[in-house]
């Protein structure tokens, strides 16, 4: 049985390599905010209150091409829905907590956090306050997202836009589910996922992000059922 | 309002964060639904990956001989076998870097 220092340490560093990818992008997010001319007070507000990397850009993007705020609200609002599948899943292992842990825990779940935790959860499902392990993905992920986009909001774009590092977003995910490539289900439900976010990108408000999953999860559900 | 806004957002945000595991236990998960939740991360991610690859900055879908596309090949090669989320991204990166920088310009 570990302790609850030791899930905490053992949570931060499994989220630790994907910092590789959050911090270019924090960098770039806090200097986007500002070149689009917006106030750095507002830019770094965000990371505090949204707290979520891709959404945050976009509600930027959206106000600064003339959409009303209702547009950007509900971009952002329909980017990070995502969550309510991350949450279904880590619902299992957090169902003991008391509700006020609960409301805060569920604060810091991010996608690389939620990753990695729930990988983490899946073998050790009999540890004890296994939710330790997802405060330490948790909390690394937000302080060094208010790092780097504070600094980013700070030193400008300091990390040349040649560069191209936001190419490490997509194989920081990569890296999560490249082990699944092996099981031929996994696989099917991959390529559908990705698939129908190209076929689906162009639909409003970004919803691509949501309509891809829920359709791969269907086919996923077909499997499931294939299987018995 | 852009103020007003930003707060609207990260309350939504937070529900959709918070909804879930504020409000689901065990029982009201049947077998059935635990069964296609394992697959949530195959079912999400690639809806970052796949956009992120092959649709560039201005929305349009990239040439077949991008050099995204190669990085991520070889992201995805010695992904699978180091499990190693550092080399996966750095072997991507550099590769990427190396057809921008060297091969291409």
């Amino acid at each position: 049985m570990l302790s609850k220092k030791q899930l905490f340490t053992k949570g931060m560093i499994d989220i630790s390599p994907h910092m590789l990818s959050v911090i270019p992008f924090g960098i770039i997010c806090g200097a986007i905010g500002v070149e689009l001319g917006f106030s750095p007070y507002l830019v770094y507000a965000m990371s505090f209150i949204i707290f979520g990397g891709a959404s945050q850009i976009v509600f930027l993007q959206v106000l600064s091409g003339g959409a009303s705020s209702l547009v950007a609200v509900t971009s952002v609002g329909i980017i990070n829905s995502r969550h309510l599948l991350y949450g279904a899943v880590l619902s299992e292992y957090l169902e003991k907590l008391s509700l006020i842990k609960k409301l805060l825990i569920s604060y810091l779940v991010v996608d690389q956090g939620f990753a990695e935790s729930n990988k983490f959860f899946k073998k050790n499902k009999n540890e004890q306050h296994l939710h330790y392990h997802l405060i330490g993905t948790g909390c690394t992920m937000w302080v060094c997202w208010q790092i780097s986009t504070l600094s980013g909001i700070i030193l400008g774009s300091f990390v040349p836009a040649e560069l191209g590092l936001k190419f490490t977003i997509p194989l920081t995910f990569i890296a999560i589910v490249v082990q699944d490539l092996k099981k031929i289900d996994h696989l099917i439900v991959m390529i559908t996922c990705g698939l129908s976010s190209l076929l689906f990108f162009d639909a409003p408000f970004k919803s691509y992000i949501i309509i891809a999953p829920v359709i791969a999860l269907f086919v996923a559900s077909l499997i499931t059922r294939l299987k018995k | 309002m852009t103020w007003a806004s930003i707060i609207i957002a990260g309350i939504l945000t937070y529900l959709t964060r918070m909804t879930m595991i504020a409000l689901v236990d065990r029982e009201m998960l049947g077998d059935k639904i635990k069964a296609v939740l394992e697959y949530v991360p195959s079912a999400v991610f690639p809806a970052i990956i796949f956009p992120a690859i092959f649709i560039n900055d201005y929305g349009a879908f990239i040439e077949m001989n991008d050099p995204k596309i190669f990085g991520a090949i070889v992201a995805i090669i010695v992904g699978y076998f180091s499990k190693n989320i550092i080399a996966t991204i750095l072997s991507g990166l550099i590769s990427y870097w190396f057809l921008i920088f060297v091969v291409f310009s």
